[in-house]
């Protein structure tokens, strides 16, 4: 299936958010989840099932003022 | 100074982590200024770079309160759901609310700001609202659930200092218990001390820091300024008067005409 992450397209197979974020080497880093611009919170995205077309926001601590 | 949210600061200065020209001057600001808050943001992750990580790791270490914001969102939607994204990340309650409301001033859409203030308090977070020193509006975020406002001094990123003296001075006496915090367009030290003299609790700024010469001389300034204008002002300053008044005693002045 084809997603949008962090505003690029890739090919996944049908899984889980976790299992993505695993994939694209997000594995152990402090990190907040949104699909479809929808807050998914960390516990829950074992259970959260991507489908196609979906878009998958990945954010980190940066700078800010 | 006021509690913020129960939270008593060590000092009412309030420093950006933004556009510093390195991680180290960024630490060395913190450092040699001692300020209590640290603002910081969310951004898109890179599952190769990781760039957030190393940026998390230089916050830990900074030993200060960390203060999430919403910059950037332009609507209560989009606000919303980065401050439940920023409280998994940050692990804090607290979140600066931002909601930008025109482009060349990033003025806050104060309508929008109002309703994510009233959704986010309700749903347990504890709101900084960026907003401007209309007392209407003000009072619309108390309403809400805020215990603390931010009005601008300028628009953020310009340097200007206190555009409305007159505006500010009416909110910090319409509002006697609420801890105020200037937030945005300070550009000198001068300009924080003349907030804190005005009565208000702390400072927020960034650009004025990262974007000088030397960012740490310039963040040790400002914490001065703070300190000094918070003191001037629990001093109790004299009466400005329009005409002079000598300050030398005339009594025993020699008469040598």
């Amino acid at each position: 299936m084809r997603l949008q992450l962090n505003g690029e397209t890739i090919e996944a197979v049908a899984c889980s958010l976790a299992d993505l974020l695993e994939a694209q080497g997000f594995g152990g880093t402090k990190i907040a989840t949104a699909v479809n611009g929808c807050f998914v919170p960390g516990p829950v995205r074992a259970d959260h099932t991507l489908a196609d077309g979906d878009m998958i926001e990945v954010l980190a601590p940066m700078q800010g003022g | 100074m006021r509690d913020f949210y129960g939270v008593t600061l060590a000092n009412g200065f309030m420093l950006g982590t933004a556009q510093y020209p390195s991680p180290a001057i960024l630490a060395d600001a913190f450092k040699r200024s001692a300020a209590s808050v640290a603002t910081v943001s969310l951004r898109r992750e890179s599952g190769q770079d990781r760039a957030g990580q190393d940026f998390w790791q230089l916050i830990r270490n900074l030993n200060v309160h960390i203060l999430p914001n919403t910059a950037g969102c332009h609507s209560v939607k989009e606000a919303v759901t980065t401050a439940h994204m920023a409280r998994e990340v940050f692990d804090t309650k607290w979140i600066k609310l931002e909601v930008i409301g025109e482009e060349d001033t990033l003025q806050p859409d104060v309508f929008g700001l109002v309703e994510a203030a009233r959704i986010l308090t309700e749903d347990g977070f504890q709101v900084f609202p960026y907003t401007t020193e209309d007392l209407v509006v003000a009072d619309r975020l108390l309403q809400a659930g805020c215990e603390v406002l931010m009005p601008w001094g300028a628009p953020i990123g310009s340097g200007l200092g206190l555009n409305n003296i007159f505006g500010l001075r009416a909110m910090r006496a319409h509002f006697p218990e609420v801890p105020l915090v200037i937030d945005a367009g300070l550009g000198l030290p001068s300009q924080a001390a003349q907030a804190m003299e005005l009565g208000f609790d702390a400072v927020l700024l960034n650009t004025a820091v990262a974007k000088a010469g030397d960012p740490a001389a310039m963040a040790e300034a400002f914490a001065t300024a703070v300190r000094a204008g918070q003191l001037a002002q629990a001093a109790d300053p004299m009466e400005p008067r329009d005409m002079a008044a000598p300050s030398t005693p005339v009594i025993g002045k020699a008469f040598l005409t």
